[in-house]
C-alpha cells in the first residue's frame, strides 16, 4: 500500500468535513437514541463522547480491513452488514477486558458506556458510509475520527443545553425528547453554516 | 382475555398508547434521514414492517433454546439475516432505490426499536402474539414517518410520491428548502412529538 502525500490530505480534508459540514448526527442522524437519552449531563456526555471517538475510528480501519481483504476477494460483500456488527461487538468486547485489566481508572470512566456503543447506529453507520463512498484505508482513518470527534461535539453541546434547561418552563407535551429535538434541530442550522467551508471536497 | 381482544390490546399499545416514536423514543436513529421524500419513506416502512414483525417472531421460537447470556447476540443475527434479504431484494429488483437509501437500509440492525421490540416482548411471549406485537409497532413506527414525510415533501418541493401537487408548486408558494434539509426533519419530528403528546396527556386529564 503506497502513501501519498495526497492520500493523507484527503484524509484530512475528510475527518473535516466530517466533523462539522457532514456531522454524523446532526445531517445523518445516525447515534440518535444515546444522543437523546444521555445527554442530560456534561460529564456522562463526556465520557460516552470519548468512548464513541475511540470505538469509531478503530472499528471503521477495522472493517475496512476485513472488507477490503476478506468480503471482496471471497466475493461476500452482501454478508458486510453481520461481519461489521461482530466486529463492533467484538471489538467492543475486547476492550472492555483490556480496560479492566490494565486501567482501572480509565476503566470507571468509560467501561459503562462501552456496551451502550455496541448498539450505536454511528458506528455502524460509519462503517457503512465508508463502504459505499469506497474510501481508501488512510481516508476511513480520518472519516472515523471526524465522525467521532463530529458527535462528540454535538453531544456536549446539547448536554449543556439541557442543563440549562432545567430551569425553564417547558410545555408539558415538549418536555424531554420533543424539546431536545427542536434544539437538535436549531444546531443543526447552526452547522449548516459551515457547509460553504470546504467546497470540493 | 379472548384472543381478539389480545390483539385488540396489543393494536392499541403499538399503535397509540406506547407508539415507538412519540412514547418510546425509540429507533429514530436511521429513519430520519429517509423521510425528505414520501417514496422513500414508504419503502423504509415497508422494510421495516417486515424486518421487525418476522425477527419478533424468529426471536419468539428461538426463545426456548437460546442460553440467556447471548441472546444479545443471538437477536442481532436474527434481525440481521432479515434485513439482509430487504438489502438483496432491493438492490436486485430496484437498484435506484437501494441508492437513494443508501446505508440506512443495513442501519435497521441497529435500529433500537427492533432491538427494542426484540428484547422486550419477542422474548418472553408465543409467537402469534410476538409477531403482532411487532407488527403494530412497526406500524405504530411508520404512520408517524409518513406524516413527517408528507409534510417535509409538500413544503419543502410541492410535490407528493412526486407529483406536482396544485398550490404548493404554484407561483405562491415559496418552498421551504430547509424542510428538506436535516433541520427541517429534527423540527418536524419535534413537533410530532409535541402535538401526540399533548393529546395524550389530555386524553388522560379527562378520564
Amino acid at each position: 500500500m503506497m502513501l501519498s502525500e495526497f492520500e493523507i490530505w484527503q484524509g484530512f480534508v475528510v475527518c473535516i468535513s466530517a466533523v462539522f459540514t457532514n456531522n454524523i448526527l446532526l445531517t445523518y442522524f445516525l447515534g440518535m437514541c444515546p444522543f437523546l437519552s444521555v445527554s442530560r449531563e456534561v460529564k456522562t456526555s463526556v465520557g460516552l463522547g470519548f468512548a464513541v471517538i475511540f470505538v469509531l475510528t478503530c472499528t471503521c480501519a477495522l472493517n475496512w480491513l476485513t472488507y477490503h481483504h476478506v468480503l471482496v476477494p471471497l466475493e461476500l460483500e452482501f454478508f458486510r452488514f453481520i461481519l461489521f456488527i461482530i466486529t463492533i461487538a467484538a471489538f467492543v468486547q475486547f476492550v472492555e477486558m483490556l480496560l479492566d485489566r490494565t486501567s482501572p481508572l480509565l476503566y470507571q470512566k468509560l467501561g459503562i458506556f462501552l456496551p451502550l456503543i455496541t448498539v450505536n447506529c454511528a458506528i455502524l453507520g460509519a462503517s457503512l458510509f465508508m463502504v459505499i463512498r469506497d474510501y481508501s484505508f488512510v481516508v476511513t482513518i480520518g472519516y472515523g475520527l471526524g465522525s467521532g470527534i463530529g458527535w462528540f461535539l454535538a453531544i456536549i453541546a446539547m448536554a449543556g443545553i439541557r442543563q440549562k434547561l432545567k430551569n425553564s418552563r417547558i410545555p408539558r407535551g415538549l418536555q424531554g425528547p420533543g424539546i431536545a429535538l427542536i434544539i437538535a434541530g436549531l444546531m443543526a442550522l447552526a452547522f449548516t453554516g459551515f457547509a460553504g467551508v470546504l467546497q470540493g471536497r | 382475555m379472548t384472543k381478539q381482544s389480545q390483539a385488540k390490546t396489543i393494536a392499541v399499545e403499538g399503535l397509540w398508547r406506547n407508539n415507538p416514536i412519540f412514547r418510546q423514543v425509540l429507533g429514530i436513529c436511521s429513519t430520519l434521514a429517509v423521510t425528505n421524500l414520501v417514496l422513500n419513506t414508504v419503502v423504509m416502512s415497508v422494510a421495516l414492517v417486515f424486518t421487525l414483525s418476522l425477527s419478533a417472531a424468529t426471536v419468539s421460537v428461538l426463545r426456548k433454546f437460546t442460553p440467556r447470556n447471548i441472546r444479545m447476540m443471538v437477536e442481532t443475527l436474527v434481525i440481521a439475516f432479515y434485513v439482509i434479504i430487504v438489502d438483496v431484494v432491493l438492490k436486485a429488483y430496484w437498484p435506484q432505490m437501494s441508492g437513494n437509501l443508501g446505508p440506512y437500509v443495513g442501519l435497521i440492525i441497529t435500529n433500537c426499536i427492533v432491538m427494542g421490540r426484540c428484547e422486550a416482548y419477542g422474548n418472553a411471549n408465543p409467537v402469534g402474539r410476538a409477531f403482532l406485537d411487532g407488527f403494530f409497532n412497526a406500524i405504530g413506527y411508520s404512520f408517524v414517518l409518513l406524516i413527517i414525510a408528507i409534510v417535509r415533501e409538500l413544503m419543502g418541493m410541492g410535490t407528493l410520491l412526486g407529483f406536482a401537487v396544485p398550490f404548493f408548486s404554484g407561483p405562491n408558494w415559496d418552498k421551504w428548502i430547509i424542510m428538506v434539509m436535516p433541520p427541517g426533519a429534527f423540527f418536524m419530528l419535534g413537533i410530532v412529538t409535541w402535538v401526540f403528546r399533548a393529546v395524550q396527556i389530555a386524553r388522560e386529564e379527562k378520564t
